[in-house]
């Protein structure tokens, strides 16, 4: 009888031991069941973060749209400069010189901006420059902008220039066309930095011009003030 | 050597491809009828078609027109618009000197063949580019509107 007691008991006591060795394992195995729920916390503590993370963005953002609109500057010293802006003028005569004077015989853009009937660009200009002070620049495919995308740079502030660029409704193309355009079209390269005798070149190199655009268009093509 | 086909005909000209095309047909062909004026393609004086364009032909290369053609004042009347500008020069008198007028009828002739009726403006335009130290401008814009009324 003492003996069933005991048995009893013991098994009492394997009951207590199987409570205790559970609420031990569930005390020692809940940390790792919250610990799913610590990864959340973190993505949770995330939102704690954010506002500085933001910060910190917001100000990179800051420095690479003024880097950008820095850059847009530089090369707008290029884009105003005669070489190129007599191509781009507002009214429909190309300039000439470096007072931009309306080019001799009134040359007039036509259509394709090659010019019209018989005061065509090519009947003058060359596919290479006329040697000689003055004589006509060449180029293969001397022309205008065409008449339905006249691409004016005359008068244009640095921000009315950047504006029409990032503006396909006034270029006919992409910001990467564009970049293209002033980094290899055969026409800006000669024009600008090969004009022939008598003639001044932009303030900086093809090179840092198109490195300019490029930087200006990487940088988020901002607008300057 | 490089050949051309002037005025219908065809030519073997030994000259150096920069050769201004003026010089090759005055010299080496003797079609004297173009002039050479300013000699940089700023006062229209030398002006021949090259395929069809009036080209300044004092600064254009002759290696530009191998294998293509050139017409020059020489060969005008031979189509029906030349023709009609010979025709209209006359009756209007339009050439004092006359130093000026084969490049001004090469270039009348252009802008009569892409512009048939042509306006005062669309003459302004074509024409701006041939000089006339006589001022026949006048002359040359009747003379421009009779030849497109005579079809």
């Amino acid at each position: 009888m003492k003996s069933t007691t005991v048995k009893r008991l013991f098994s009492l006591n394997k009951i207590i031991y199987v409570v205790l060795v559970l609420g031990f394992v569930t005390a020692v195995a809940a940390p790792f069941k919250s610990s799913n729920k610590i990864i959340q916390p973190i993505s949770a503590n995330k939102k704690i973060i954010d506002p500085i993370v933001d910060k910190e963005k917001a100000q990179a953002d800051k420095i690479r749209e003024k880097e950008s609109a820095e850059a847009f500057k530089e090369a707008y010293k290029v884009l105003m400069h005669p070489r190129c802006m007599n191509c781009h003028p507002s009214g429909d005569a190309p300039l000439q010189g470096d007072d931009s004077h309306i080019h001799a015989q009134n040359v007039t853009r036509g259509k394709d901006g090659k010019g019209v009937y018989a005061m065509k660009c090519s009947n003058c200009h060359q596919k290479e420059n006329t040697p000689g002070l003055n004589m006509p620049p060449g180029d293969p495919d001397w022309h205008l902008p065409p008449a339905n995308m006249k691409m004016v740079f005359q008068g244009k502030t640095p921000a009315q220039l950047a504006a029409q660029f990032k503006d396909p409704k006034q270029t006919g193309k992409t910001l990467q066309q564009m970049l293209k355009h002033v980094e290899e079209d055969h026409l800006v390269i000669n024009s600008g930095w090969n004009p022939g005798a008598g003639r001044t070149t932009p303030p900086l190199s093809h090179a840092e011009f198109a490195a300019k655009f490029r930087e200006w268009i990487e940088k988020g093509a901002a607008i300057p003030k | 050597m490089i050949n051309l086909k002037v005025n219908g005909k065809d030519y073997t000209v030994d000259a150096d491809p920069s050769t201004p095309i003026l010089w090759v047909l005055r010299d080496a062909l003797e079609l004297t009828g173009t002039k050479f004026g300013c000699g940089m393609a700023q006062c229209g004086a030398c002006t021949v078609h090259l395929n069809g364009d009036a080209i300044r032909s004092c600064i254009t290369p002759v290696a530009r027109a191998a294998g293509q053609e050139i017409k020059t004042i020489e060969s005008l009347s031979e189509d029906a618009i030349g023709k009609r500008l010979q025709k209209a020069w006359i009756e209007e008198d339009v050439p004092q000197c006359g130093y000026c007028q084969s490049g001004q009828l090469m270039a009348a002739a252009v802008l009569l063949k892409e512009k048939p009726n042509p306006t005062d403006n669309d003459i302004d335009l074509g024409m701006s580019g041939n000089i006339c130290r006589c001022g026949t401008y006048q002359r040359v814009r009747k003379a421009i509107h009779r030849a497109a009324a005579m079809k």
